[in-house]
């Protein structure tokens, strides 16, 4: 009865209500989405790569080298040796290496030079390794295996043809036209920057890159071209024992014949994240002032309307309704408006998130569930709820101290 | 000091001798109340007794404290001192929450505007008293359908939203949302200022017919002395207060 009051109540001063829940909504889907988007993306982050225990590229910082080898963001600055990549492939330290290079892209997404090792040793998320949705790695010299979403975004099938383009860029003047790869398999789905990459062997993106009357010669005759790469753009390790890591990494870094920089992942990561942490948490701020300035506005509205109400509250007390319920009611009323925002701010995130899931991983590599149904975002909500109730407890009060002294006289 | 120059009510007599507070649906004993705020005269009620079933029209000027004693008669105030009593009941001794639900189960109350809340239906309105009295929900629209009737309104308006009604009507609802609950005393305050002298006729004909109906004891407060031809007792408010003397109550 006391909900249906309340609801009646609101109904009754719908302008202000649908207003002060506009407000309300926004600002609890802003700080929804930002502590949403905080786990996910730390999340989606750290599953990315997984036991790699060095990344070795050329000297610049641990980021950037962390970013252009693991989440395929920004370009590389410079390459490194391919006697640098046997030479390590090779030390007894390491039980594998994977080597990458990058540089070319289809439609948008990048094409990465590496070899079977690749699909045999590269792992994410918990230790979980490559596996193929369709058809097998690559053979060939002309032949990719693409991510899922590459796959599912474009429509290919094990079997089809791609031309790869130079440059990073969604449109390139300069497509590798002469040689057209073919499709042998799709990767299943990891929720990282592989689902988004075209993968070819590191031969085939020196064979693209070779002029035109030396490709022509090579589409005649394989064997008459050398396509062994001179470089590459990183190389991941796996050791074969974690504590020789950082002598590993000493090594490296001091390596005489080729300028090597040797980056821990895991600490890159932190760093990364350590970086981000200052925006998170000024994000954080700002949407908690959102929300507080809107509860503020949610408790005005409710303050203001006490005036309109003496009559219905002398009424009401007259019905036989205590003090008590009175404040209740006007509790009810805030909550009320407050569960609906809500609920609705997880609806408005939810769908915007699956909308915008595919936008979001190939502009910045981020992969966000839409499921917002979390302990993390059912302990926010219970937040706003109790933040709720302390703010409207002002007009709560006000109209319990209306009760109090509201006699029959009250016109 | 306005002794009251009315006649003394004929049982008048043999009702204070019997048991203070047994026998009478109202009894005031020696009722103290001033307000906070010094400038406002308060109110001394020596004693006062109403008889079940008894209709009593309470006049007096403005400013002479017949609202305050409908307060204190509702429990919405408490007087400072003295005792007051409803249906035998140390009324001024229970505790608010006690009163609260006192008055929702024992009292109906009828002001002389804004009876009702503008946004809900007659219906609801009708079933928020029946709530807060916490009867059993034995169907509420039946019952208000028949006092309705009985108040000469159609059965339609229950679904209307209250301020859809006219004045008249809104004030007739205002009645059968006090008598939902069947309660032993009704506090009417000037319910027909609103009113034009044909609405208001048929209001207080209809009125006194309900509470006949009903045996419902009835305090009826206003300045206008028109309505006085409609009860049996009528009480002046300054032959209350002040004076020791336990001549109140005139008989027509």
């Amino acid at each position: 009865m006391l909900v249906s009051l309340a609801w009646s109540s609101l109904g009754s001063r719908r302008k202000s209500v649908v207003l002060t829940f506009l407000s309300l909504l926004i600002s609890i889907s802003v700080l929804l989405s930002v502590e949403h988007i905080r786990q996910q993306a730390k999340e989606s982050f750290n599953r990315t790569i997984s036991d790699v225990d060095l990344i070795v590229g050329a000297p610049s910082g641990q980021l950037n080298l962390l970013l252009y080898s693991v989440f395929r963001m920004g370009s590389p600055t410079s390459n490194i040796k391919y006697e640098s990549y046997e030479a390590l492939q090779e030390s007894q330290l390491v039980d594998w290496a994977i080597p990458i290079s990058l540089g070319d892209s289809h439609r948008g997404f990048r094409v990465m030079g590496t070899n079977d090792n690749y699909f045999q040793h590269f792992k994410f998320g918990n230790k979980q390794a490559l596996s193929f949705q369709n058809g097998q790695a690559f053979a060939s010299l002309f032949e990719a295996v693409i991510g899922a979403d590459v796959a599912k975004g474009l429509g290919y099938k094990v079997g089809d043809s791609v031309v790869i383009s130079h440059g990073i860029g969604n449109t390139s003047f300069t497509n590798h036209d002469n040689t057209p790869f073919t499709i042998t398999g799709i990767l299943a789905a990891t929720g990282t920057p592989v689902d988004k990459t075209v993968h070819v062997s590191l031969n085939a993106i020196e064979a693209i890159h070779l002029s035109a009357s030396k490709q022509n010669q090579l589409l005649n005759d394989a064997a008459s071209v050398n396509t062994t790469p001179d470089s590459v753009t990183a190389v991941m390790l796996g050791l074969t024992s974690k504590f020789a890591t950082f002598k590993l990494q000493r090594d490296i870094n001091n390596y005489k014949t080729d300028r090597l920089m040797a980056i821990l992942p895991g600490v890159a990561l932190t760093e990364l994240w350590q970086m981000m942490g200052t925006v998170e948490n000024l994000l954080r701020v700002i949407s908690i002032l959102v929300l507080i300035s809107s509860l503020f506005g949610l408790s005005t509205m409710l303050l203001a309307s006490m005036q309109q109400r003496k009559n219905e509250i002398a009424v009401l007390r007259v019905l036989g309704a205590g003090p008590r319920v009175i404040f209740t009611l006007v509790l009810v009323e805030a909550l009320i408006l407050v569960l609906l925002a809500i609920v609705a701010a997880i609806v408005l995130l939810s769908v915007t998130l699956t909308l915008s899931s595919d936008w979001l991983a190939s502009q910045y590599g981020l992969f966000l569930s839409a499921n917002l149904l979390t302990v993390e975002t059912l302990k926010v909500v219970s937040v706003i709820t109790l933040a709720a109730i302390v703010t409207s407890a002002i007009p709560a009060f006000e109209a319990y101290k209306n009760a109090l002294h509201s006699s029959l006289s009250a016109r | 000091m306005s002794a009251a120059p009315e006649q003394p009510l004929k049982n008048e007599a043999d009702s204070n001798k019997a048991a203070p507070n047994q026998g009478n649906a109202i009894a005031l004993n020696d009722v103290n109340y001033h307000y906070a705020d010094a400038n406002s005269s308060g109110l001394h009620i020596p004693t006062w007794k109403v008889n079940y079933g008894d209709r009593v029209f309470l006049h007096g000027h403005s400013g002479s404290g017949k609202t305050t004693l409908l307060n204190l008669l509702a429990g919405v105030l408490t007087p400072q001192s003295g005792e007051l009593s409803l249906l035998g009941k140390p009324f001024s001794a229970l505790s608010a929450r006690q009163r609260d639900k006192f008055r929702a189960q024992h009292i109906g109350v009828v002001f002389q505007q804004f009876n009702l809340i503008p946004y809900l239906s007659v219906l609801k309105n009708i079933e928020l008293a029946t709530y807060f009295a916490k009867a059993g929900k034995t169907n509420v629209a039946d019952a208000a359908e028949a006092l309705l009737t009985g108040l000469n309104l159609p059965a339609t308006i229950l679904q209307q939203p209250a301020n859809a009604l006219s004045v008249g009507q809104q004030q007739r609802v205002a009645i059968a949302r006090a008598l939902i609950n069947k309660p032993e005393i009704l506090l009417v305050d000037e319910p027909t200022s609103a009113l034009d002298a044909a609405a208001r006729d048929a209001f207080m004909t209809i009125l006194i017919d309900m509470c006949k109906q009903h045996n419902t004891t009835l305090i009826f407060v206003s300045h206008d002395m028109y309505l006085k031809k409609f009860f049996e007792t009528s009480v002046e408010m300054s032959s209350l207060k002040g004076s020791s003397l336990i001549q109140p109550a005139e008989t027509k």
